[in-house]
């Protein structure tokens, strides 16, 4: 690969990734700022309170400021499938378009329908039918995120597929296991547990800062309440569904295990990092360097993690490279033999071409069983070096081990709140109003950390073993992806900006201007 | 006294919802803009998409792609 390809390559990763760090910085609130303004219209409609329809129509107004800017900025990522990843596009079109159309048709037009009756039907409809219309924006947007989540996860753990040499692309045959893959349901349940954290710690943060101001007290500890509630039980089964992710990481994607981990030399029994520092003089995985300058490991804990044994093996980055370790599927192949099977079903792609062109029936037929058979492959053929196998490990280690920390300081910060919330002592803690404000950034800074290690630590693929990026790119000029990489990133800028300003106006005013 | 027609209730309905906004109002001037810019101005000069701008057919984004795929591995 030459210069200007890896500039190509580099530019659109980076387009992309901003574009999808910015779309996630309006997602998450979405998704757990509307289950909590939910529940509180829930609680108005049981009791009556008008304190509760207060505090709703507070929260549902930040709701709009933020589903308002937020909107159709990831559609900016499908523009981008078509002009930046068009081989990647092609390749994957019948599998990833149907979740995509599925999540545009549905998903989309409910929120869209029942968005406009939450915020106009107050004074229109009865209380039960704008409860149902809440319940249902709600819903609508998880469900946007649960199509674009399955697509995501397909290309993690490609499945349901069979690639047609005829039209170059991968076709779906089985719909329902590219919806149900544990993947895909793991990752939509973690993706969107995240979102219902951010959205814990945004009511806990923004309801301490008017306790902290001595407005509204009786809303802000109505609210506080709440978001503390449905903040701890978030953040639980977050942790739960972490675990699942690693476990699903570990079974398809070893490689970005080893990465999360900082692991280059596997072996049975091994323990969890907890703390550690990476040795930056670590430059390859065959030197014998220790890749750490500190740890704290947690003994055992990584083979009961990813494989539910205390004793298991779990390959680091060398073993996977080597290959020859067990797997429940088998004796793991080495790079060097997965390369050679993955230029062999390429070179079969071009052979089955000639035979069709030739009109040679039988050639055909040896080439198509050839490129099924080394298919599993493909992607490898494209990979020269067994480097090129590896993520940027300081990234997806730093990245993985800050975000769960941040998920047990999630778990501990709503706990406290909880606590002293019930203990009518909540208002005196000023300490703890002021960390429960300066930790919404943290909610966001957790989620791009996670998909930083979802993203980065599946590289160098596009499609997991499948498509790497470098074959996935369109042939255009990296000058072209320069230039709307700083459109984009003045757009999301602005949008960003207007959010912030708009939002703490909003804020300002208190509940009692809504 | 006459019962109004299902789409006048609805577009009153939405009338009055939009007479009513107040921040809303903002709201739907930056949606507006950012998908003016998104879809007037981005996604025409700036991202055409690739294959149906160079190819007419399937048959032939099919053996671009194919080419493609076969090329960069050499």
């Amino acid at each position: 690969m030459n210069l200007l390809d890896a500039s190509l390559v580099d530019w659109s990763r980076a387009q992309f990734a901003m574009t999808a760090m910015y779309h996630w910085l309006f997602v998450p609130l979405t998704l757990g700022l509307g289950v909590i303004m939910s529940i509180m219209e829930t609680l108005y409609v049981k009791t009556g309170d008008e304190q509760w329809k207060k505090a709703t129509k507070f929260w549902m107004t930040l709701f709009g400021v933020n589903f308002a800017i937020g909107v159709a900025t990831g559609i900016i990522l499908e523009f981008e499938f078509g002009t930046n990843w068009s081989n990647y596009s092609w390749f994957v079109g019948d599998i990833f378009g149907a979740p995509l159309a599925i999540e545009g048709i549905m998903a989309f037009f409910m929120e869209a329908t029942f968005i406009s009756i939450m915020f106009f039907g107050w004074k229109k409809v009865s209380k039960k039918f704008h409860l149902a219309s809440t319940w249902l924006t709600v819903l609508g947007a998880t469900l946007s995120a649960l199509w674009i989540l399955v697509a995501n996860a397909w290309m993690q753990y490609p499945v349901g597929m069979e690639f047609n040499p005829d039209t170059v692309r991968n076709e779906m045959i089985d719909f329902w296991s590219i919806l149900f893959s544990p993947v895909a349901m793991n990752k939509f349940f973690h993706t969107v547990l995240s979102g219902w954290v951010m959205g814990g710690l945004f009511v806990i943060g923004i309801s301490s800062w008017f306790l902290i101001k001595k407005r509204e007290v009786d809303f802000a500890l109505k609210s506080i309440r709440v978001g503390a509630i449905f903040g701890i039980v978030s953040s639980l089964l977050i942790a739960y569904t972490g675990d699942g992710s690693a476990y699903n990481v570990a079974q398809h994607q070893p490689m970005k295990l080893a990465a999360m981990e900082g692991l280059y030399q596997g072996k049975a029994g091994t323990g969890l990092v907890a703390v550690g520092i990476l040795n930056p003089d670590k430059k390859s995985y065959k030197d014998s360097i220790n890749p750490y300058l500190f740890k704290v490991q947690i003994p055992y804990m990584l083979s009961i993690l990813a494989y539910r044994d205390a004793n298991a093996f779990v390959p680091g980055v060398k073993d996977i490279i080597d290959g020859g370790y067990q797997t429940p599927k088998g004796t793991a192949l080495s790079f060097e033999e997965r390369h050679k099977r993955g230029k062999a079903a390429i070179q079969s792609l071009s052979d089955y071409q000639k035979a069709i062109t030739a009109k040679d029936s039988t050639a055909a037929k040896l080439h198509k069983a050839a490129l099924k058979e080394n298919y599993a492959h493909f992607g490898y053929g494209y990979i020269d070096k067994a480097e090129g196998l590896i993520p940027n490990v300081p990234t997806v280690f730093y990245s993985f081990h800050i975000m769960v920390a941040l998920g047990f300081y999630f778990i501990a910060l709503f706990a406290l709140v909880l606590f002293f919330s019930y203990n009518n002592k909540i208002e005196k803690k000023k300490w703890l109003l002021w960390v429960s404000l300066w930790s919404i950034p943290l909610g966001y800074v957790a989620g791009e950390l996670g998909w930083a290690v979802a993203e980065v630590g599946r590289q160098p693929w596009a499609i997991q073993d499948v498509l790497p990026v470098q074959a996935a790119i369109s042939n255009i000029s990296s000058a072209s992806v320069m230039i709307t990489f700083v459109l984009f990133a003045v757009l999301f800028t602005a949008l960003l900006i207007a959010e912030i300003r708009i939002m703490l106006k909003q804020i300002q005013k208190g509940p009692e201007a809504h | 006294m006459r019962t109004p027609l299902p789409l006048q209730s609805l577009y009153s309905f939405y009338r009055d919802g939009f007479r009513n906004m107040t921040v809303g109002k903002t709201l739907w001037l930056i949606v507006l803009i950012k998908l003016f810019i998104m879809f007037a101005v981005l996604r025409i000069f700036f991202f055409p998409n690739y294959l149906n701008s160079n190819f007419k057919d399937d048959q032939s984004k099919a053996n671009h792609v194919r080419q493609e795929l076969i090329n960069k591995t050499k």
